[in-house]
């Protein structure tokens, strides 16, 4: 079981999150090519090891939060708001 | 050695000192004319085809861990042709049609099993979108069957026709569907492929692809260098990272984990398949006896090979919620695998930028089914370089083009797909 540390909320189980993907994503601008909105919508990293994601706390208070978790442990490093910098553990733990 | 009731009946005469090893493990050789990356079912199953139908015998499969250890024997065993959208439809009906033959071709017992694919509707739109889709199976030469109530009932009884929140009006049935021994089906391609000649190198891991300008040259893997005409990626859950090794960073596939459950053996209580999509579970009985049941994904990116409990819970719920009877059942095991999820729920078999490079990929959680046709036509595109009329729709570039194949219409989420 995940527990997400909502920055409005505090800690909560994962059954409270709607997952909502990679938050690395940024939407370029509107008149960006078709490349640059390629890799926005279809283009993942996948990374095995740290991910940076979005969980809408759909269950709570409907924000949503920045999640660093660890796609091979599940362990969570850091929960922010959508506009925090979360730091990303650099040796990448599991990754192989 | 042939497998018959004939060699069964000798062998137990004489002791069974006669059975020799399915396969060989070999030690790598320093070059091969197709190196596949993988020894799922579908890098068995393309070994196999590679080596059956177009004769190309000197070929590895490559696999860090064991045969039958990843996706294929981690799986609910059930195989179906019930598309709508024409790529699907053609493709995993060619995939229904090796199983059908499967056992004779390969020469051993996959327990194949066409006890027939029951997917149950509750209202007039879902039953209006379950005709059509059986209209278009129809179209394109498959059988499909819509049933009302009272023909269910005589079925699958064990089911709440009166569940307040999901009465059910009836059902969508392809009586050819069923299900398959999923490991009988990675040890029969992998003891067919190595009676033709293919070397099945078990505990050997791929650590780099490696490529000259723009030509793959081989493998890199925890047992040396070896080289490689041709090289197929056969990997789903692992798609993103294999890939990555060959600079190849921009496809659309995230990693999933999805979760299946086994009761404990009971007496026959369900002799078909039953999927209960609005409430997201389904269910079959294996010939053990187990209850065989799974739903949807955890829906978050994960290579854990394991799931939670929130969605244990919800897959366990569906489950009262459509056959109560099974409360009184314990269960005795669960597993998660790894998923390739795609942007639009369908499959990659397609060349890739790198020439002499092929990928098999992006399965979601319908891999199992697909395994013959996907070794089948995976070969031909490998060793004719073009895909196969079967598996042209199933590229990369799809998602560029605007030709996605998105059967169940939920746009680019892998998480819901």
């Amino acid at each position: 079981m995940h527990r997400i540390n909502c920055p409005w909320c505090g800690e909560r189980d994962e059954a409270e999150f709607q997952y909502q993907g990679d938050a690395t994503k940024v939407r370029p601008k509107e008149d960006a090519s078709e490349a640059k909105y390629f890799d926005y919508v279809y283009v993942r990293e996948n990374p095995k090891g740290w991910h940076t994601e979005w969980w809408h706390h759909v269950g709570g208070c409907r924000q949503w939060v920045k999640v660093v978790r660890n796609t091979l442990t599940h362990e969570i490093h850091a929960c922010g708001g959508p506009q925090d910098k979360l730091p990303v553990p650099r040796a990448a733990k599991g990754r192989r | 050695m042939k497998y018959s009731a004939l060699s069964v009946l000798w062998q137990g005469l004489t002791g069974h000192k006669g059975w020799t090893r399915a396969w060989r493990d070999p030690e790598p050789k320093k070059e091969y004319d197709a190196i596949i990356i993988g020894g799922g079912g579908h890098g068995l199953a393309t070994a196999y085809y590679l080596a059956k139908e177009h004769g190309i015998t000197n070929v590895a499969v490559l696999e860090k861990g064991w045969i039958g250890g990843g996706n294929v024997g981690r799986n609910t065993t059930i195989v179906r042709s019930n598309y709508m959208l024409g790529p699907n439809t053609h493709f995993y009906e060619k995939s229904m049609q090796l199983w059908e033959g499967l056992e004779q071709d390969f020469n051993f017992n996959a327990m194949v099993s066409q006890r027939g694919v029951i997917n149950l509707f509750h209202s007039d739109p879902q039953r209006d979108a379950f005709a059509r889709r059986g209209n278009a199976m129809r179209m394109a030469g498959i059988d499909a069957e819509l049933l009302d109530p009272a023909q269910l009932k005589q079925m699958v009884p064990i089911l709440d026709f009166d569940n307040a929140r999901f009465p059910i009006q009836g059902g969508l049935m392809q009586r050819r569907g069923g299900t398959v021994r999923h490991d009988a089906v990675a040890w029969g391609y992998a003891r067919g492929a190595d009676s033709r000649g293919v070397d099945i190198i078990q505990n050997c891991e791929v650590t780099n692809i490696r490529v000259e300008g723009d030509k793959v040259v081989g493998v890199d893997t925890n047992r040396g260098f070896i080289k490689g005409k041709k090289v197929g990626m056969a990997v789903a859950g692992h798609t993103s990272k294999i890939a990555q090794m060959a600079g190849i960073n921009d496809l659309p596939v995230e990693s999933h984990v999805l979760q299946a459950f086994v009761s404990e053996g009971v007496k026959p209580l369900i002799d078909t398949v039953v999927t209960f999509g609005a409430g997201h579970f389904y269910i079959s009985q294996s010939d053990k006896g187990g209850l065989v049941y799974g739903g949807d994904l955890d829906g978050y990116n994960s290579y854990a090979q394991r799931g939670n409990l929130p969605m244990m819970e919800h897959v366990m719920a569906g489950g009262m919620a459509i056959m109560p009877a099974i409360g009184r059942v314990r269960m005795l095991r669960h597993w998660g695998g790894i998923m390739d999820m795609s942007f639009d729920g369908s499959p990659f078999i397609c060349k890739t930028p790198i020439k002499n490079l092929y990928l098999n990929g992006g399965w979601c959680y319908g891999g199992f089914k697909a395994t013959p046709a996907s070794g089948w036509c995976f070969a031909h595109t490998i060793a004719q370089d073009r895909p196969h009329e079967l598996n042209e729709a199933f590229t990369i570039e799809r998602f560029k083009e605007g030709r996605m194949i998105d059967e169940k219409g939920v746009g680019p989420r892998p998480w819901i797909q």
